[in-house]
Order: C-alpha cells, then sequence, then structure tokens
C-alpha cells in the first residue's frame, strides 16, 4: 500500500482550487448585488438578492436566448462533425494499411500546430463571396474538422481495438465498412464522447472568428459578452450577471461530465 | 463511404460461399465480380475514410492559411474587394506602423509573462496531484475547473478584480498599505494582469497533462533515488521532471502556440471605446492588429500581411522555446544521460 499523502499536499491543492473558484465567486457576488456595491471600500462577502433583477437587464440589453441558442447550435454541429469525420479518418491510421498512411499521419501531426485561426481573412472574404457572413453557418464552417480530432481517435484506436478483432469480422465476410461500424465504432465510443464534449467546449468558447462573422444581432454567447462589456461597462453588476450567466453552461456541463474530461485530457497527452 | 457501401450491398450478411479454386477462371461470373469489389473495397476503404477529412481540412484549414499570404500582396478592401498588386508594400506599411513594433513587443511580453509562471506552477501543482491522494478524481475536476471558462468571461471577471478604482485587487493592496496599481494604464501591469488570466485559465489544464505524464514514469527509479537518500523535492527534479521532458516540450510549444494568438483577454480587458488595447494600446496583441486593419480599418491586405507576421513570429519563437526548453531539460537530466535519445 503506498503512502497517503500528508496535510501540507492537501492544503496546497485547497488552496489552489479555492483560488480557481474565488473569481467566479466574485462574478456572481458583483452580479447579484446592485452597480453600487462595486464603489464601497470593502465590498460584500455573500451574494445579494439582486441577481434575477440584473439578468432581467442583461436580456433587456443584449439578445442572449439567441445568443445562447446560437452557440448551442454552433458548437454542438461542430463537435459531431469533428467526432464524425475524426473517427472515420482515425480509424484509418489506427487499424488499417494503406499507402501513404505515414507521410498522410505526419501531415496531420504537423498541422496540429498550425495556428489555422490565422487564416481569418481568406475565410471572410469566401464567407463574404457566399454571402454568409452574418449567419451561424459562416461561425461553423471553419470548424468542422481538426488535425486534433483526427489524432485523438487515431490514438485510441489503435489500442481499443485488437487487430485479431478487425481480421475476423473481415474473414466472417464483414465489408469494410460494416468492420468499422460493429467492430470500430462501439470500442471507439468512450474516445467519441470526450473528443464531442472537447470540441464542443472549444467551440463554444471561441471568440475571434465568431466577433468577424457574427453581427451584433446574431451572436454567439461571447461576442454577445463583449457587446455587454463593450456597451455597459460601467455597470458591472450588470456585466457581471451576464458573465455568470454565460458559465453557467459550461459550469453544469462540467460537473456532469468533468471525470471524462479529466481523463481525456489525460489521455491524449500519455500517447501524444 | 461510397466503395464501402458498394460492397455491402454486394456481400450480404451471410458469409460468401467458399470457393477454394477456380475463382478466376471465369467459370463464375458473379463470384469474380464479388472476389473483386472485396479486393477494391480492401484498396480503396482507406481512402474513402480519410478523404473526407483531408478535403475539408484543406476547404477550411490549409486553403485560409495559404491564401493569406496571397490577399498579402494586393490592395484588398473590406468593401471594394480585391485591387491592384502591391507586392510587399503592405508589409512595409505594417512595418512602419507605430502600433506594429508595439503589438509583437507586448504580445511577446504578456506571452513572456504568462507561459513562464505557468509551467513552473503546473509542474508543481502535477507534482502534488501525483501522489497517492484520496478522491483523485475530485481533486483533478478541481484544477480543470478554470479551463470551462470562456475567455472572454475571464477577461471580463479579471478585469473588474484588477479595476483602477474600485478592483477586488487594488482596495486589498491599500488595506495592507500599498498604494493600487493602474492595472489598465501602465503597460508592464497591464501585461501582468492579461498573463494573470491566462495563468489561471490553463494551469490546471497543463498540469494534468504533465500529470499523465508522471504517473508513466516507473516507480522503481524513485525507490532507488530513495534509497540513495534523495528528498521528495530532490526525487522530484532529478527523477521526474528528466523523466517527462517530452511531455514538457510539448506543453511548451502548444502554449507558444497559443499564448502568441492572444485575443479574446486584452480585448475585454479593455474599456475603452475602441477595445483595441488601451488608449495607447499599451497591452494591444498581433492578432488585435489583424482585427484593426481588417476590420476597422477595414484593410483586409494589411490585416494578412500582418496574420502572417504573426505566422512568422509563431514559427520563431516556438522554435526558440524548443532549443530553450530542450537545453534545459538537459541541464536537469545530466545523471540520465544514458537515457537520452
Amino acid at each position: 500500500m503506498t503512502k497517503r499523502p500528508g496535510f501540507l499536499v492537501y492544503g496546497l491543492l485547497t488552496a489552489f482550487i479555492l483560488g480557481s473558484a474565488a473569481p467566479l465567486y466574485w462574478s456572481f457576488l458583483i452580479g447579484s448585488h446592485t452597480k453600487e456595491v462595486i464603489t464601497r471600500d470593502t465590498p460584500p462577502l455573500l451574494p445579494g438578492g439582486h441577481f434575477f433583477e440584473n439578468a432581467q437587464r442583461v436580456f433587456d440589453s443584449v439578445p442572449f436566448w439567441k445568443a445562447f441558442g446560437n452557440s448551442l447550435m454552433v458548437s454542438s454541429v461542430a463537435a459531431t462533425s469533428v467526432v464524425f469525420f475524426g473517427t472515420l479518418a482515425g480509424y484509418a491510421f489506427a487499424k488499417l494499411r494503406f499507402r501513404g498512411s505515414t507521410p498522410l499521419l505526419v501531415f496531420v501531426v504537423v498541422t496540429m500546430a498550425v495556428p489555422t485561426q490565422l487564416g481569418v481573412v481568406p475565410l471572410f472574404i469566401v464567407m463574404a463571396k457566399l454571402g454568409w457572413t452574418g449567419s451561424v453557418w459562416a461561425a461553423i464552417i471553419p470548424t468542422i474538422v481538426t488535425a486534433f480530432g483526427v489524432f485523438f481517435m487515431r490514438q485510441y484506436l489503435v489500442d481499443a481495438v485488437p487487430d485479431e478483432l478487425i481480421e475476423a469480422a473481415r474473414v466472417d465476410g464483414c465489408s469494410m465498412f460494416r468492420t468499422f461500424w460493429t467492430v470500430a465504432v462501439p470500442a471507439a465510443r468512450p474516445a467519441m464522447a470526450v473528443l464531442w464534449l472537447f470540441t464542443f467546449m472549444m467551440v463554444w468558447t471561441d471568440f475571434f472568428w465568431p466577433l468577424i462573422v457574427l453581427p451584433a444581432e446574431n451572436p454567439t454567447v461571447q461576442v454577445a459578452l463583449n457587446q455587454l462589456q463593450s456597451g455597459y461597462f460601467k455597470d458591472y453588476a450588470l456585466v457581471l450577471a451576464g458573465t455568470t450567466l454565460a458559465t453557467i453552461p459550461l459550469l453544469v456541463l462540467f460537473v456532469v461530465t468533468g471525470r471524462q474530461f479529466v481523463a481525456g485530457i489525460m489521455q491524449g497527452a500519455v500517447k501524444g | 463511404m461510397r466503395t464501402g457501401d458498394v460492397a455491402d450491398a454486394a456481400s450480404p450478411a451471410a458469409p460468401p460461399p467458399e470457393q477454394p479454386a477456380g475463382r478466376r477462371s471465369g467459370a463464375r461470373p458473379r463470384s469474380a465480380w464479388r472476389e473483386r469489389l472485396s479486393r477494391w473495397d480492401v484498396r480503396f476503404s482507406p481512402y474513402a475514410y480519410i478523404s473526407p477529412f483531408f478535403l475539408l481540412f484543406l476547404v477550411v484549414g490549409m486553403f485560409p492559411l495559404v491564401y493569406t499570404a496571397v490577399v498579402s500582396v494586393y490592395d484588398w478592401s473590406l468593401i471594394g474587394g480585391k485591387g491592384d498588386f502591391v507586392g510587399l508594400q503592405n508589409y512595409r506599411d505594417v512595418i512602419d506602423n507605430p502600433y506594429f513594433l508595439k503589438s509583437a513587443v507586448n504580445t511577446v511580453s504578456i506571452f513572456v509573462l504568462s507561459s513562464g509562471p505557468q509551467i513552473v506552477m503546473a509542474l508543481g501543482l502535477a507534482g502534488l496531484l501525483d501522489t497517492a491522494l484520496r478522491g483523485a478524481t475530485f481533486w483533478r475536476m478541481g484544477v480543470l475547473l478554470p479551463f470551462v471558462v470562456a475567455p472572454a468571461a475571464v477577461a471580463i471577471i479579471f478585469g473588474s478584480l484588477f479595476g483602477d478604482r474600485y478592483g477586488l485587487i487594488n482596495q486589498a493592496l491599500e488595506w495592507i498599505g500599498l498604494s493600487g496599481v493602474p492595472w489598465h494604464t501602465d503597460r508592464l501591469a497591464s501585461h501582468l494582469a492579461i498573463a494573470t488570466m491566462v495563468n489561471w485559465r490553463w494551469t490546471g489544464y497543463n498540469a494534468l497533462i504533465l500529470l499523465a505524464a508522471m504517473q508513466a514514469v516507473p516507480r522503481d527509479l524513485y525507490d532507488a533515488a530513495a534509497i540513495d537518500g534523495a528528498s521528495k523535492v530532490r526525487q522530484f527534479t532529478s527523477v521526474t521532471i528528466p523523466s517527462i521532458r517530452p511531455t514538457v516540450l510539448f506543453v511548451v510549444i502548444t502554449s507558444t502556440i497559443g499564448g502568441l494568438q492572444i485575443f479574446a483577454e486584452p480585448r475585454l480587458f479593455d474599456t475603452t471605446l475602441a477595445q483595441n488595447g488601451g488608449s495607447d494600446r499599451q497591452f494591444s496583441t498581433m492578432t488585435m492588429l489583424v482585427y484593426d486593419f481588417g476590420w476597422h480599418l477595414r484593410d483586409l491586405g494589411r490585416a494578412a500581411a500582418t496574420a502572417w507576421l504573426l505566422f512568422l513570429l509563431i514559427i520563431v519563437i516556438a522554435f526558440v522555446n524548443y532549443y530553450a526548453s530542450r537545453r534545459f531539460g538537459t541541464i536537469a537530466g545530466l545523471r540520465h544521460r544514458g537515457r537520452r535519445r
């Protein structure tokens, strides 16, 4: 039996986690008071009773629910698409032999490091030509595939599906696609879930591209936060109530699926 | 996928009848056909599975990046579209712009203030987590909490904590008898505030990646070190860190690439109306300059030139960091010379 760590380790970790949570508490704290509270010499310790009132003012100031729906739509379409194409290509790289597989996989790994965010100018030109700027589709398109998605699924499938199982399915007369569908996909499910969550979160929190293509009337949550901050920055109760509202959905997702999040990050790392 | 579908239709659920010999003689044309389909299936399916990804990635990932170079040598307005070929004029204009050098320095300064402390804290945190904790998942989730908060939200929250007049941090400084810091107007102070946001959001995430690598370190290395009389701290610096060097490199490189593109944090930290990095651009970054050229000044040519210059900056700094952290790893890992690849 390994030795349990002492109080010092638990104490330091507790301090770190309190530090992690404190800014979120601050956001809710100020967001639940009236706007004058920030000018007091000592800030309050406990939340006040004005959160819903402030939230209502947020809804009056920016199209929050529309932003929420847009973010939900953009993030889930992107996540589903990344998982679909990532699993398909990742399976091919993990389990099938074909000419050029090694250089192509190297290409995938290298492009993971490429800052694709820097391609915004041509992306914008194309979207404008197509007349898509302003619609959520313009926000979705650049996120539908990621090199990371392919690499992540490949790393998982290499170990998760034994080669013998694939051969057995082939001997039994399964076509390639049927083998993929009935053998690889069920085995890949945990990794697919992690990749879905991860991509959902990355796209949800993305700011630069949605800010460029989406107008004030049709924003994502992050773009709406930008409007709130630039228009009402003197009213911290309002802005921080909005920030709290914007953060709650991902916090809920995190509380429900945090275990998978942690496992996914650690898994991707060990093999990467 | 299409190859797969065709083959699927051709091979029913029941396995094909055994045809030990004479398959290719042409005596049974249907089987020969099926045989050929199956061979095509094996040969082309892999390409069918990878090509959707590659096609889409070329369109939405690679093409824009490469085409940025094309746009950057044209006079290209946001409204009017493509104009004359101007060669490197856009690059000259961008580099001559007084805000260019300022933004480049700010970007690197914020990055240095965030990445160094972040790696050190993440290593320490990972070391704390790499013990036989009770409720390990709880602690791991705890340190990951800030990662689910969007950069835009982080910037707003920290913008108020670091408020020049009523911020909690300045109030705290005044309680202990110090004077408040002009976090938004002073250049270095604003960089420090923005670096704090980055550190807050990413330390736990990086710690988990490092923790994963630490757990793969063979435990008998620690036993051997302990027998040699190495303390816990000594074991950490002489066994753990050298062993996870590749992962440290990975974290350094990914945080370089991400950190130099910082945009949401400085933009939303700004409470001036223009939101382009403070009244004197004291915390304007390169990505903000891309946005400023393209969507405020409506000059896509210069925006593209700036993006391409940022790309070069990222490559240079990534290489510098790669060699620097390799050296660092080598110094820390002298005792493991034999294990070096």
